[in-house]
């Protein structure tokens, strides 16, 4: 031991000092890279191949492909070309997903409200509890619940709708029919997007600077002009990107609207009549039995789908992140 | 013994005297509804809780108008409000809750989970049959979804939080608009590759496929987060060792965010584990056991439900609610555990 300290050896370089990353970090940065751009790789190849696969369908059908009410496929004996187009469906989206942001967003933001300024601490917990559980239950368990729970007790709320609302025309019935309609399917829509909207809201809310509201309490505000001055403003844009999220969700769902609804290829004003459309049902309503051709219809459709939400999705992250980095 | 034990008095807080107008306006909401429920034609559950809230409503603000002024009367109107926004959160879910275990109850048995449908028939009673298939057909997927998905989505959230390459802010905004995507999209585009362009059949591959594309999402935004609440301390405390930033990431980053990355797993196995329309469109359904995950049909739990409310007599619709409550079950214990792991990392901070 001690002849190492006798003779002192040469000193080692001073080390060289450099921001050129090493192999191993370049390798590393290779490889998170690669990953991290593969997402968007997916969301490119989704768009890619079913565009690829209902390309057909688009170029013939051109525009009345988003227009169009009529599903038929071709009748060969007959000399019936297919026609394909998706308009009803797409309405019939459009009026679900916007009955579940009216039902289900006030509520949220009530929720979401009762949460931040008026629940007692011991409820809170719980309560956030349930809205994550709320998140967390499959669409095909809200379905069974809707069509064999909710279903009986909605369609006499419909029947009360339009027994006292009947002269507007949004509540008319032609026909006594109130199962499957889209008011139901916007019900249990409703209550799907409901965790989403009151989370988010609920985040908004709890970065509304503290200064602020006890700046308003000090002035003399009860609780409520407090929230409207103070609490509304701040956080609107949180609430309308959450509501476009819920609106995205309830755009985009499946199988729980197929149960509830009734799908008829026509536009149709009544939303308590048994008579709806939905463009994501109608995928797995005619995908059984789909032929070559129908398939690509169906693709194309689903392009359509993929569109519309991912454009409401850019909307209201957008609005999301905006408001959040506000404070 | 004979401490003379001051008692805090609490001077702020309202004698009797001052509840007296709330506890008469308690009283006189429920006897009005009793009475409007008993006297109008406004029958029923539904009459009942529109009294209610009218006559919440109504007795509320008259006490706080004429006790202050118009203001506290509104103050009190949207409180009712907001406690009526929250019971309608919990009225929905508490009735879910209720129903499933009401209906799914009866057949629950050790039997179930033993035995497959290829011996029983549609309306043959609870008792013959099981849904053993679809429970592994279920692990099946949600296991091979976790192994596509996991990688990918720590890989996102490590570009966007530790390397922030170029695109770090589109990879981020393009992930939060991917958790968007409706779940039959991804099943048509699983069923576009794997049937159509490269010619396979139905398995639980392709259903995993189209699974991994949901829950890639859920885990990198929910690392993401976790990755983010990482003390930048330690990242400069490793760098500053010498450490290249491999190391630093894979021996200080992550063991430090390990409970938070497990949590993300878990939460996306959650998000997916009940998926039912890609499923639909790509693991083709069957009756009989299936071990092979890479050939054959195969069935799973939100398939089995799917396919026995579809056949819609009483027998099948009785299965359709045990497979939900069996679903369900699976549910909430990964939900359980993605709270456990979360809680313990809030504790030992």
């Amino acid at each position: 031991m001690s002849s190492t300290l006798d003779q002192p050896k040469t000193l080692p370089l001073p080390r060289e000092i450099t921001t050129v990353p090493r192999f191993s970090d370049r390798v590393f940065r290779g490889i998170v890279t690669t990953g991290g751009l593969s997402t968007l790789a997916i969301l490119a190849l989704i768009a890619f191949f079913l565009v690829f696969n209902g390309f057909e369908v688009m170029r013939s059908e051109g525009l009345r492909f988003l227009t169009g009410f009529d599903w038929m496929d071709a009748i060969p004996e007959e000399g019936i070309a297919a026609t394909y187009g998706i308009g009803a469906m797409l309405y019939g989206t459009l009026v679900i997903g916007i009955l579940a942001v009216i039902f289900g967003v006030p509520v949220a933001v009530g929720a979401a409200l009762f949460l931040s300024y008026y629940a007692p601490e011991w409820i809170k917990r719980p309560m956030v509890v349930v809205i994550d559980v709320m998140a967390a239950i499959p669409s095909v368990v809200f379905g069974l619940w809707g069509y064999f729970i909710l279903m009986p007790h909605a369609e006499y709320w419909a029947k009360l709708i339009h027994k006292y609302l009947g002269f507007i025309p949004i509540f008319d019935m032609p026909a006594p029919a109130y199962s499957r309609s889209p008011f139901i399917a916007g019900l249990v829509l409703a209550i799907m997007i409901i965790p989403i909207v009151a989370s988010i809201s609920r985040e908004v809310f709890a970065q509304t600077p503290p200064d602020r509201i006890q700046a308003a309490y000090a002035l003399g505000a009860t609780k409520w002009t407090m929230i409207k001055a103070v609490v509304f403003p701040y956080g609107i844009g949180g609430v309308i990107g959450g509501a476009m999220l819920g609106l995205g969700r309830a755009l985009g769902e499946t199988v729980a609207v197929y149960t509830v609804l009734n799908l008829v290829y026509d536009i149709r004003i009544e939303i308590l009549l048994s008579a709806g459309g939905s463009v994501a049902s109608m995928i797995v309503n005619k995908f059984g039995e789909a032929d070559a051709v129908e398939l690509q219809a169906l693709m194309a459709a689903g392009f359509v789908l993929f569109i519309v939400t991912l454009f409401v999705n850019f909307i209201a992250n957008i609005i999301i992140n905006r408001t959040a980095r506000k404070g | 013994m004979s401490t003379l034990a001051v008692k805090p008095t609490k001077p702020w807080r309202p004698k009797v005297r001052n509840l007296a107008p709330e506890i008469f306006g308690a009283f006189f909401t429920a006897f009005a509804t009793l009475a409007i429920v008993a006297i109008t034609p406004l029958k029923g559950r539904l009459g009942f809780s529109f009294a209610l809230i009218a006559m919440a409503v109504f007795t509320s603000a008259t006490i706080s108008w004429l006790r202050r002024d118009r203001k506290a009367a509104l103050n009190s109107v949207s409180t009712v409000f907001v406690y009526v926004a929250a019971a309608f959160v919990i009225i929905p879910l508490s009735s879910l809750l209720f129903e499933i275990v009401r209906k799914g109850i009866g057949g629950l048995s050790w039997g179930i989970f033993t035995r497959d449908m290829s011996l029983a028939s549609a309306d043959s009673p609870l008792t013959e049959g099981g849904l053993l298939h679809a429970v592994v057909g279920t692990l099946y997927v949600v296991a091979l979804a976790t192994i596509i998905s996991t990688p990918i989505g720590f890989l996102a959230s490590l570009y966007i939080v530790e390397v922030k390459g170029r695109f770090a802010a589109l990879v981020r905004f393009f992930v939060q608009a991917m958790s968007g995507i409706p779940s039959i999209v991804a099943g048509l585009f699983i069923y576009a590759v794997w049937m159509i362009g490269l010619g396979n059949s139905y398995n639980v591959m392709a259903g995993a496929g189209a699974l991994s594309i949901l829950m890639i999402p859920t885990v990198a935004r929910t690392s993401e987060e976790v990755l983010k609440l990482i003390p930048n301390d330690l990242r400069e405390a490793g760098l500053a060792l010498g450490a290249t930033q491999w190391r630093t990431i894979a021996m200080i980053i992550l063991p430090a965010a390990k409970s938070g990355l497990v949590t993300s797993v878990i939460l996306g196995i959650a998000r997916v584990a009940g998926e039912t329309a890609p499923l639909l469109l790509t693991i083709g359904g069957a009756d009989a056991l299936n071990l092979n995950p890479f050939e054959g049909n195969s069935s799973a739990l939100p398939f089995y439900v799917w396919k026995n409310y579809s056949l819609g007599n009483p027998e099948s619709i009785q299965r359709a609610w045990l497979g939900v409550i069996v679903l369900m079950m699976m549910v909430f214990i990964f939900f359980s555990l993605a709270r456990y792991f979360g809680r313990t990392k809030g504790a030992r901070r």
